[in-house]
């Protein structure tokens, strides 16, 4: 494609600049792609880079390292004590005791890690098999527990885990025992354990602060992903719920499950899923967006009087739990309900709904669909209003003045400077609002429950305003058709779709390209 | 004289202009604001009525009665539910507080190595649907007899414990406070954590509120989460799942008007908390959409 120059560009009319531009954006997929595949490229290389690194450097320190350091390849921390490291040596040791006592337990790592029968398709995960056995004490059939296999995968991916925490421990020693060769070679002193807690509230104050929080995610978002990441590849489910029946390791199975688009598969049930939350994701957004904003305009313009009250007013949408306005407003619109009942003296209404046998607004799909974009209106305004607001005060005001002197009108102010500004500045929030839509549980579920209902798909029953989080919240209720393996794939998909979604956004829009363009 | 005439003219009809344009916007608020506050209004009417039920067409009470609220507190569990939320939102409140502040701060003022590889992998953390993580956490807790009755101390580990992860706003705070602050205290001889507790801490006033804030609302608002661990156990909910099924099909005939008064008396506190800080909520509010 021909790359026209600043005078060629200004020479088209509006049409063939908006085509030129929409051509530029096609054309520049390919090169998001190369990048990507670059980046990636680039990622791996540097990891071997530092793998081949790291392993000339402890070749290099096993060579020239003298004995005290020799040996701590072997006991932890050894290089540390003999130089005087008493707490660091000491933290060593402790922790590689720990992790072979752990390892060799009959019932520890190495136990775990056996009964997972990794990736083995077919096999299961857990070997012994709970059922009933006849028991002479009670003279009945009583529950003989076997392996579950969610503790036996949730331990071994604790195990592989600690093993891979032991590597880097291992290494990390090793270096510092040639860091203290080398110090004192020098003829410095090492550092004390009395500095080293010191520069935790100094130099390393990074480490005290974060090692809260850190610990927190891991264990919380880390560990529960990876484990459910697995469990895609799984066959959990409420029939094989790991305890009374072992679940087992299925390979690729779930996926064709799901792009099946024939008898059996889920493939319709997600498409159509996938469509109206990305749909409704888009009208919520940019609706609340637009209308937000023009609110925020409305209560800032000049010659408003009591700016403070309108605002009030409408944070007091924000300040109200949401379960209870929602609950509360979705009841308004059932048959029995205010604007229900009143909506449904309008004949149009009331016809519609009468032919089509539905008993209140939430029955038919496409007035529920309407109804919870508007009503997401509603949630949503106050937010934009509250961000536009403080954003339109940045604006310079010469930017008006100057406009005004050269005859521009009210609208194309708007057009020419304050959307522009907006679209720049909130760039960014546009995402993370869109993926906040994506998975927005409280509006869908307490207004509408996904109602009204098409069927079932994924052991949950689905209805036409179901989003993909909605869907998955569903399949995990505990019924006896949860399908916690369905759900973990969704839930992977979701992340796909929110992945390459900010892949598009942040190649598109200016504000994370040119930074200073505003400023 | 003509000209000026016409200019005359052309003010009268530019203040005219003005004028209808801004009886327009007021026209416009006022039904916003009626809008706005019909739900709200329609809630603390229909709470005073005596009827269990909803009822069609009329939204004032035929009869004024306190009934509901009687026996919200004499013959169901909502004592205990709002017990339960208010002590997750304080317990929330105080916990997030900390992770969130260390969070940020560490990632906005501090400079160490894989800093830039910490934030990407949150940022990549965070595509995944959080609920994704409870069918473990949710397996763990039961064992280790974290749910049901003991749902609210749970739930109080689930909302705290990856808070870390929403550092966003404070971050964007602590990013507009002059780096000059720090560097002065540290020509001076103050250590990290002195430059942290002494120099930062007291400035960020705004941002610790505004996170208190978003704690506090916290457990107010999710409904997911709780109702999830709590698994149909009374005496472990939080008001958002216990008010839930009063409006199921089966129990909205006897339930809807205790719906109400349960939600005032929800609101009332939470709305005056959030009124009374508003200011703080703000300035987080756009100082993160600023700074995304």
């Amino acid at each position: 494609m021909k790359k026209l120059n600043d005078l060629e560009y200004l020479k088209l009319n509006k049409l063939q600049a908006l085509w030129y531009k929409l051509q530029l954006f096609i054309f520049a997929i390919p090169g998001w792609f190369k990048r990507l595949g670059l980046k990636i490229w680039n990622l791996i290389k540097s990891f071997g880079l530092g793998v081949k690194d790291e392993t000339l450097d402890i070749a290099h320190t096993f060579t020239k390292g003298n004995w005290a350091v020799k040996l701590s390849f072997l006991i932890f921390g050894f290089g540390n004590l003999y130089y005087g490291q008493i707490l660091r040596g000491i933290f060593f040791l402790l922790f590689e005791v720990i992790f072979i006592v752990y390892m060799i337990l009959p019932s520890g790592g190495g136990y775990w890690l056996g009964k997972c029968n990794w990736f083995q398709k077919g096999a299961t995960i857990g070997t012994v098999q709970g059922k009933f056995e006849y028991d002479y004490v009670y003279d009945t059939d009583v529950w003989v527990a076997g392996d579950d296999s969610v503790k036996v995968l949730l331990y071994g991916l604790l195990t592989v885990i600690f093993i891979v925490a032991f590597i880097w421990t291992w290494r990390l020693q090793v270096k510092q025992c040639r860091i203290c060769m080398d110090i004192t070679a020098k003829g410095k002193k090492v550092k004390s354990g009395k500095d080293d807690l010191k520069s935790l509230l100094d130099d390393q104050f990074h480490k005290t602060l974060l090692a809260l929080p850190l610990v927190g995610i891991l264990a919380f978002t880390v560990l529960p992903i990876i484990f459910m990441v697995l469990i895609a590849f799984t066959s959990y489910d409420a029939a094989h719920d790991g305890y009374s029946n072992l679940f087992s390791w299925v390979g690729l199975e779930h996926f064709n499950e799901l792009f099946n688009f024939g008898q059996g598969g889920l493939g319709l049930a997600f498409g159509e899923i996938l469509s109206w939350t990305l749909m409704w994701s888009f009208f919520a957004t940019f609706s609340n967006y637009f209308l937000g904003m023009f609110v925020a305009i409305m209560i800032n313009k000049k010659g408003i009087k009591i700016k403070k009250f309108w605002r009030t007013i409408l944070v007091m949408t924000i300040a109200i739990p949401q379960f209870v306005s929602l609950l509360y407003v979705s009841k308004l619109f059932t048959t029995s309900g205010l604007i229900g009942s009143a909506l449904n003296k309008i004949p149009a209404i009331y016809n519609y709904l009468d032919v089509n046998n539905f008993v209140s607004l939430w029955d038919s799909p496409v007035v529920s669909k309407i109804l919870l974009i508007v009503i997401n209106i509603w949630v949503g305004i106050p937010y934009i209003m509250l961000m536009a607001t403080g954003i339109l005060m940045n604006i310079p005001q010469d930017l008006y003045e100057s406009s005004k002197i050269d005859g521009a009108s009210s609208v194309q102010q708007f057009t020419k400077i304050t959307l522009p500004y907006m679209l720049f500045v909130t760039g960014p929030y546009l995402l993370t609002s869109f993926v906040g839509n994506l998975n927005n549980f409280n509006v869908i579920y307490l207004l509408s429950g996904g109602n009204p209902i098409k069927g079932t798909a994924g052991g949950a029953s689905i209805g036409y305003t179901d989003l993909l989080i909605t869907w998955l919240f569903k399949m995990t209720l505990g019924s006896t058709e949860s399908k916690y393996y369905m759900a973990s794939l969704i839930g992977i998909l979701v992340f796909i779709v929110v992945a390459v979604l900010s892949l598009i956004v942040y190649n598109v829009i200016p504000s994370t390209k040119n930074e200073e363009d505003y400023k | 004289m003509k000209k000026e005439n016409s200019m005359k003219k052309s003010l009268l009809g530019a203040k005219a202009s003005r004028r209808l344009s801004n009886g327009i916007i007021y026209f416009i608020l006022v039904v916003m604001t009626v809008v706005w506050l019909f739900p709200f209004v329609g809630i603390l009417l229909e709470s005073f009525k005596t009827e269990t039920k909803m009822q069609t067409g009329y939204l004032f009470p035929k009869e004024f009665g306190f009934d509901h609220y009687v026996r919200l507190f004499t013959e169901t569990d909502f004592l205990i539910w709002f017990k339960n939320t208010a002590i997750m939102g304080i317990a929330t409140a105080l916990l997030q507080t900390i992770f969130v502040l260390a969070m940020s701060y560490t990632l906005s003022r501090l400079r160490f190595k894989g800093r830039k590889a910490l934030m990407n992998f949150m940022l990549i953390l965070g595509m995944f649907p959080g609920f994704l993580t409870m069918i473990l956490i949710y397996k763990v807790f039961s064992d280790a007899g974290l749910t049901m009755n003991m749902a609210p101390l749970g739930l109080i580990i689930v909302y705290c414990a990856s808070s870390g992860m929403g550092y966003y706003v404070s971050k964007g705070f602590f990013d507009t406070i002059p780096k000059s602050l720090d560097e002065a205290a540290r020509v001076d001889g103050a250590t990290r954590w002195q430059v942290f507790y002494k120099v930062i801490m007291p400035l960020s006033k705004p941002i610790i509120i505004y996170t208190i804030l978003m704690g506090f609302m916290a457990p107010w608002g999710d409904f997911m989460m709780a109702s999830y661990i709590v698994h149909e156990n009374s005496a472990g909910m939080s008001v958002a799942v216990g008010m839930y099924e009063w409006l199921s099909r089966t129990n909205m005939n006897t339930h809807y008007t205790m719906f109400c008064a349960a939600g005032v008396i929800v609101a009332i506190p939470v709305t005056t908390v959030f009124l009374l800080l508003q200011k703080y909520y703000v300035e987080g509010v756009t100082g993160g959409a600023v700074k995304g």
